[in-house]
């Protein structure tokens, strides 16, 4: 059985890296992949989300609607907007922090942020929800650029992510990402 | 043989080049940019690639080298096909010598495209055999076949994968480079009866192609990847089959289980049309379902073979309302017309316009199980349209635009690159967008309307060089009256920053002369042709009303870098005792760095997504923004 994963954020958060260093982790524990990414023009500054299938089984690269054993999200309207993929019993980890769109200022709908968190609890339930305070992440490591590495290593933790472990999400950050990097990505890892 | 975590469109790059390819020439294009690209990275010495400045060059290019017996291989989006639709038909009856491919990627949606056409459907216009890959692996093995068969048939072969095998990732297997395949090339040999094209060769061209695409049909009914199979059901003799190719193929193996009983052809070559192959499928079926993306063209290839062999089969799909005629497929919609298909349990109601009498009756009165009946409404999301990248100076040259016209009369023509997004609020700057290099012809018409019109067309500098000189020279030929703006990046931005004749820069690598544009349109005849940073907001401003009261044809070059590439200088601030929370530069701007606070109002720089382009420091009526530098 396949270990199907949904990665989910704004273009720029990091989704294409999430997805290559938890597809790396997969292939480094033997197991085959798919993957789908959004790229193009829904890249700027549109929501994105990467379809990560891992172990035998999975034929298409994407996930059907109900069928997604977890949701990786690095904002959490995003977690939202994917969460009719999530299977019942499914498991959402989400950085707490938005990104408002600029359209919330230009006449489109508000960001009602306590309204978004409060479906997330009420829907996927506390057991299977984790909310990762972003404030707190970007505070240890200096940046927010490293909160798509922050949330893969939460879900790890919680087993959002089947067989991959944070040791395997590790080894692909050394594999794949720039020594000068390198050492923030593995501090993310471990926050 | 090693494995490769590699994207379709790079799996297929390193198809063309363990196949020995020569020559690679192509436009970039979403869903196709990545072939290209991977060629250029992981070439061996002797291989030339190429960005032509469209697809039109390109397929000329490749064509030429073919001619001489060179591997080539042409990339192109399914729109960049119309580009080079004129050369590829000719090309058809002349053929070539080494191998050929067209690879298009088409792009069912659309995602990132004007269009839904379907190549499939094309390739059967121009007449030239057509491979549809299912996954990045199979678009790597079939990239090697499809050399062959060109080699073979001494004709272009065209491969198209569709975006979700382009951008989709898989663990590859693939060739060591010391196994990949080198070809020498025989040179062009002369010879005017092959390589000259007159009705008298069309003549023979055009009978022998028919002849040459029966026989091949025959042949491709055995072609491997043409596979009819069977689910592992209770009855041998399923009466129900389904017909599909391309990624709907893993939709509907991942909607398929061993309870099912049903029997699917897999179509990897639409045209020529394995007909022998789809026959013994259709043997013994009473209904079959095809599931396909943009155009019927199994379904129709189907109906033809049902009506040609007397065969009594009941075939559904787009044309029966039984398959959505337009967008992209996912793993539920195919699910749930499986589901109608095969009267299984889960069968939500039919689809508006099905007609399946069959799948009818035993859908009807069940209830959906999949889903929760009434799940609370989520709450209202922020919608995320894309955007301007925060500092991008096309926001810049279209305000500078916006401002010096307000209370004329204009009409602003658009074109096709990330200045399309020039459209969305606040800016509201695009009038019109049609396909490359449109927008300059469209404001002539106009114009020839409506003569009291201050027409403007917006073009950027890859797509100016790409298709916009032609219509600059029927502007100044034909007297029109509108003003060229060149958005000038120096980079092809929204596909991802490929180097084109303005940037001095080869996929070779080489460092070359820069073409200007500047040099190029006062050679076309225009005496007004102003260089200017639009982010230097004043004088930008008093530039294009000074220019668009000129008469005739004119152009501004607004030059300022991208941002996705240049490194920001200082970044702004605002000083939060001068903002009275007017929120004039997120009104006027909408600059994705500028966030209002929803309690006082006061407006907060994003030192994240902040260039320091200055502009909204230029419009703060208060001077309450300060410190950024421009690019």
């Amino acid at each position: 059985m396949s270990t199907n994963v949904i990665l989910a954020g704004v273009g720029g958060q990091g989704a294409v890296l999430a997805s290559k260093l938890l597809a790396r982790a997969a292939m480094g524990r033997g197991l085959p992949v798919k993957t789908a990414e959004t790229i193009g023009m829904a890249q700027r500054g549109g929501s994105v989300f990467s379809h990560v299938r891992m172990g035998e089984g999975a034929h298409a690269p994407l996930i059907g609607r109900g069928r997604a054993d977890a949701i990786v999200a690095f904002e959490p309207a995003e977690a939202v907007r994917q969460l009719s993929f999530l299977r019942p019993g499914g498991m959402v980890v989400t950085s707490d922090a938005p990104v408002v769109p600029v359209s919330a200022a230009t006449g489109g709908p508000a960001y009602d942020l306590s309204a978004i968190m409060s479906y997330l609890r009420e829907r996927v339930g506390e057991g299977n929800l984790v909310v990762v305070d972003a404030a707190v992440a970007t505070d240890a490591l200096g940046t927010a650029k490293a909160l798509n590495v922050v949330l893969l290593g939460a879900a790890a933790r919680a087993g959002a992510l089947g067989p991959v472990t944070v040791d395997d999400l590790a080894s692909a950050v050394r594999a794949l990402v720039k020594p000068a990097f390198a050492d923030l990505d593995l501090a993310a890892l471990n926050l | 043989m090693h494995r490769e975590f590699l994207m379709g469109n790079e799996a297929m790059a390193v198809g063309a080049l363990v196949a020995g390819v020569n020559v690679v020439a192509g436009y970039p294009g979403t869903p196709s940019t990545e072939v290209l690209e991977t060629v250029a990275k992981r070439r061996g010495e002797g291989v030339y690639v190429e960005w032509s400045v469209n697809e039109k060059a390109a397929l000329e290019v490749a064509a030429g080298a073919a001619y001489a017996g060179a591997r080539t291989l042409v990339t192109m989006k399914q729109v960049g096909l119309n580009v080079a639709s004129d050369p590829l038909m000719s090309l058809s009856y002349i053929g070539v010598k080494g191998g050929m491919v067209v690879l298009v990627a088409d792009d069912p949606g659309p995602i990132s495209s004007q269009t839904e056409q379907d190549t499939r459907t094309f390739a059967a216009y121009a007449k030239l055999p057509v491979l549809d890959p299912s996954t990045p692996s199979e678009a790597y093995a079939m990239m090697g076949e499809a050399f062959e068969l060109s080699e073979e048939l001494g004709c272009p072969v065209i491969v198209r994968p569709t975006t979700r095998v382009d951008h989709g990732y898989e663990d590859v297997e693939v060739a060591d480079p010391e196994d990949w395949r080198v070809n020498e090339p025989e040179g062009f040999v002369r010879d005017p009866s092959r390589w000259v094209i007159f009705p008298a060769l069309s003549v023979r061209a055009h009978a022998a192609i028919e002849k040459r695409d029966a026989v091949l049909a025959k042949r491709l009914s055995g072609y491997a990847r043409n596979a009819v199979t069977q689910t592992a059901g209770p009855d041998a003799r399923p009466r129900l089959g389904i017909a599909t190719h391309g990624i709907s193929a893993t939709y509907v193996a991942e909607n398929l289980s061993e309870k099912d009983d049903v029997r699917v052809l897999r179509i990897a070559t639409p045209y020529p049309f394995p007909e022998d192959l789809a026959a013994e499928f259709l043997d013994g079926l009473d209904e079959v379902l095809c599931v396909e993306e943009l155009d019927p063209v199994i379904e129709r290839a189907l109906i033809a073979t049902c009506a040609r062999r007397g065969l009594n089969v009941r075939i559904c799909g787009k044309l029966t309302g039984d398959i959505q005629p337009s967008g992209e497929n996912t793993v539920e919609s195919v699910g749930a017309a499986l589901d109608r298909f095969l009267g299984r349990g889960e069968a939500c109601e039919l689809a508006p316009g099905g007609s399946s009498p069959r799948a009818v009756s035993q859908a009807e009165g069940r209830e959906c199980l999949s889903t929760e009946k009434n799940p609370p409404a989520p709450p209202t999301l922020p919608i995320r349209p894309p955007v301007l990248c925060a500092g991008c100076p096309h926001r810049a040259s279209f305000y500078a635009v916006k401002c010096a016209m307000k209370g004329r009369k204009t009409l602003f023509c658009g074109d096709i690159g990330c200045y399309t997004l020039g459209n969305a609020k606040p800016l509201d700057m695009v009038d019109t967008c049609l396909c490359m290099g449109a927008g300059i012809n469209i404001a002539q018409g106009v114009t020839h309307v409506e003569p009291d019109t201050a027409a403007f067309a917006f073009v950027g500098d890859s797509t100016f060089f790409a298709s916009g000189i032609t219509g600059m020279v029927n502007a100044f030929y034909n007297q029109a009256n509108m003003t060229l703006v060149v958005l000038d990046n120096s980079t092809t931005a929204m596909t991802g920053h490929q180097p084109h004749p303005g940037t001095g820069r080869t996929m070779m690598g080489q460092v070359v002369e820069k073409v200007s544009i500047e040099r190029v349109l006062r050679a076309i005849g225009l005496t007004v042709v102003e260089t200017v940073d639009p982010l230097d907001h004043e004088l930008a401003v008093e530039t294009v009303r000074r220019v668009a009261d000129e008469p005739g044809v004119k152009a501004i070059i607004f030059r300022s870098p991208c941002v996705v590439l240049a490194r920001p200088k200082a970044r702004s601030t605002v000083d939060a005792e001068k903002c009275v929370g007017c929120q004039r530069c997120v009104r006027e701007l909408g600059c994705p760095a500028l966030v209002p606070d929803a309690a006082t109002g006061k407006v907060r720089i994003d030192a994240a997504q902040c260039t320091g382009c200055t502009l909204c420091e230029q419009i703060c009526p208060t001077r309450a923004i300060s410190g950024g530098e421009r690019l």
